[in-house]
């Protein structure tokens, strides 16, 4: 009796160790398009990891994945290797995610500004960068000398075109001779690229610098050229102290914590989250005190209402470049027609590429 | 697009720049390829003298040290090449190949601490005759010492292989290595020599892109650019000359089609972006036609492995 006694108490205690030592094994993967030294997008990406490392739960990442099969058979390897939750943060790892996600239904996904939520266990999310962009097209269209702004632009899909309509917009508000000049690099992360891109740019007249790519090379194109610009997705001020007027910033932390908590308690369900300025998931860097103090305060305020929904991004009259109304007069653009924007509006300069 | 003089005068000095690790890496590897070597490792060798270049200033605080040091880091990794393909007999093209994998695998990893550091400037010579004179002045004035090194190398080059003794010892073993070994020349040294020099040109075209054009370090930064290099030294015919033209027309046209976008020409962006390959090709294709001059130039024993019977 006592012996068996001994072998239960044993086996029990085994049983509670190796239960507790699993639920400790929660892990939760990252899957990068860039290095997490790019100080752009994919380096905020990896302040959401260490966010949730810090709060007590193991992490890994995979960066530099390249879109297409080398994007699936990470992803895949990362479900196979016992991870409970994968964030996969670039909008060309919308198809790899889904057909992952399909033959790990145990396994939560977390895909960034895509929208196919094709399983229950795959959710999207994004933030409202183009609340950002209005902050900067205001600040470009009071600044503008030459009324040209340059805008390095990646690929031609709808987050990246919401930007350059919302900051036109609020440039043209200001300043109605804006124009927007707009080259597209096709690449996210192409350093050489962006800087010959910012160049030509500059060349063609453009006094203020704004960019949808990841790398630092714009804005230090723009510094040594002696003229204003934008930092992307996280604080570029060092690399170009006296060029930098402001930074949109991504702020994923908070999102990672909850989704990876949830998750690891058992809450994570299937969302669609699309965060801006009120939330912080897009956040602005320090004002250059060099666009002057009335400016910094109309930034400020600008940004206060936005946040509050006083003012929206897109507010109508709005029209497309060949004067066909897309938003009528005192309406607000909704999300759906946001999240399939493929329409340039009067005042920006070109086609979009097909 | 403004077509005012000054302007063109800009354009025209940043083609010129975008052009020079262009003109480094072939002119490099030109006269490996004349003495009969084929080495396919021009990206490796071009991503480990950036990231050592950049380590080194990061480092050291001086880029006098860390430009010597991306052209020793080209010349020792290319030793590697030369050991393996010369005196193990191993084969160049798989050889070459595996060069450029090992180089950006192993810049990546030596580089994971200096990603994100900004760059410093790089000094510029005659920066006032370039403000100063319209047209003529960003043209000729306001570069760094690399890029007038870049622009003076095919014409060096040129004169080398055509009018010294030297010269003409390397087109002697690339053409026929067994004669000249029979004539006394050492072709082992000879090939190990034009090996480690295609090194050091690379390494300094790494360094170029790490320091002086976009002044940063950042994984895989020579994008594709040593495979350009390496196809320009075919479709140039192996004659220095040609590389020059070839690598002007491939950066103006790659900095050309930017400005197109910049001034809203109403062409496919894919197909402006595919432009400079097609021009560069087109262009070297014509000019190079006569095929008795090709034969002139073409090292017959390019990438045949060659060794001394005892």
């Amino acid at each position: 009796m006592y012996k068996n006694f001994l072998r239960y108490l044993i086996s029990a205690i085994f049983l509670i160790t190796f239960s507790i030592s699993a639920k400790a094994d929660f892990k939760v993967g990252f899957v990068y398009i860039g290095p997490t030294g790019d100080h752009g997008w994919t380096y905020q990406h990896d302040e959401g990891r260490k966010a949730v490392e810090a709060a007590g739960i193991k992490t890994t990442y995979v960066e530099s994945v390249k879109y297409g099969a080398d994007a699936e058979r990470v992803i895949r390897q990362l479900a196979q290797s016992g991870h409970d939750l994968i964030f996969t943060t670039s909008f060309g790892y919308m198809d790899a995610t889904n057909k992952v996600a399909k033959d790990f239904p145990n396994v939560k996904f977390e895909h960034a500004t895509g929208y196919k939520r094709e399983h229950s266990n795959v959710s999207t999310y994004s933030a409202r960068f183009y609340q950002g962009r209005t902050i900067l097209g205001h600040i470009a269209g009071k600044l503008t000398k030459t009324n040209t702004i340059g805008y390095i632009a990646s690929f031609p899909i709808p987050e990246v075109i919401r930007g350059i309509n919302a900051m036109t917009l609020a440039a043209q508000k200001v300043n109605p001779n804006i124009k927007t000049k707009i080259v597209w690099v096709f690449s996210w992360y192409d350093p050489g690229k962006e800087a010959e891109a910012a160049q030509a740019l500059i060349d063609q007249g453009a006094d203020i610098i704004m960019q949808h790519t990841d790398s630092t090379a714009p804005v230090q194109t723009a510094e040594k050229a002696g003229i204003w610009s934008f930092g992307q997705a996280s604080d570029m001020q060092r690399f170009a102290p006296k060029s930098i007027l402001t930074s949109i910033i991504d702020d994923w932390a908070p999102y990672y914590v909850e989704r990876a908590i949830a998750a690891r308690d058992g809450t994570w369900s299937q969302q669609d989250t699309w965060h801006g300025l009120k939330e912080g998931m897009v956040a602005m860097s320090p004002y250059n005190k060099g666009m002057g103090a009335d400016l910094v305060k109309e930034a400020k305020q600008l940004q206060k209402d936005l946040a509050s929904g006083k003012i929206h991004s897109f507010t109508g009259p709005i029209y497309d470049q060949k004067g066909n109304i897309l938003v009528a007069e005192g309406k607000v653009a909704d999300d759906g027609m946001l999240l399939g924007m493929n329409v340039y509006v009067k005042g920006v300069e070109g086609d979009i590429p097909k | 697009m403004s077509l005012d003089i000054s302007f063109i005068g800009i354009l025209i000095g940043s083609i010129m720049a975008s052009s020079v690790p262009l003109i480094l890496a072939a002119s490099g590897e030109l006269i490996t390829e004349r003495s009969g070597v084929l080495n396919l490792g021009v990206e490796g060798m071009m991503i480990i003298g950036a990231i050592s270049g950049f380590a080194l200033m990061v480092i050291t605080d001086n880029l006098f040290i860390a430009i010597i040091v991306s052209m020793l880091s080209g010349v020792i990794i290319s030793l590697i090449f030369g050991f393996l393909t010369q005196s193990l007999l191993t084969n160049h093209v798989a050889t070459g190949l595996a060069l450029t994998i090992f180089g950006i695998g192993l810049s990546a990893m030596l580089g994971r601490d200096f990603v994100g550091i900004p760059g410093k400037d790089f000094p510029i010579l005659f920066s006032s005759l370039r403000e100063s004179i319209p047209f003529f002045g960003p043209i000729l004035f306001g570069h760094s010492i690399v890029l007038y090194f870049a622009f003076a190398l095919p014409f060096l080059t040129n004169y080398f292989l055509k009018n010294t003794k030297l010269g003409l010892i390397v087109r002697a073993v690339g053409d026929s290595p067994v004669s000249a070994s029979n004539q006394g020349i050492n072709v082992i040294m000879v090939r190990y020599c034009c090996i480690l020099y295609g090194g050091g040109m690379c390494g300094l075209a790494g360094a170029y892109l790490s320091l002086i054009y976009t002044p940063q370090w950042i994984e895989n930064m020579t994008a594709g650019r040593g495979w350009i290099a390496l196809a320009l030294v075919v479709f140039a015919t192996w004659s220095p000359i040609k590389v020059l033209i070839g690598a002007i027309i491939f950066g103006g046209i790659s900095i050309l089609q930017l400005h197109m976008q910049a001034v809203g020409f109403r062409i496919p962006v894919q197909f402006l972006i595919a432009l400079p390959y097609l021009m560069t090709i087109i262009v070297l294709v014509v000019i190079s036609r006569d095929s008795r001059k090709i034969k002139l130039n073409t090292p017959t024993s390019l990438g045949r492995i060659f060794y001394k019977e005892k």
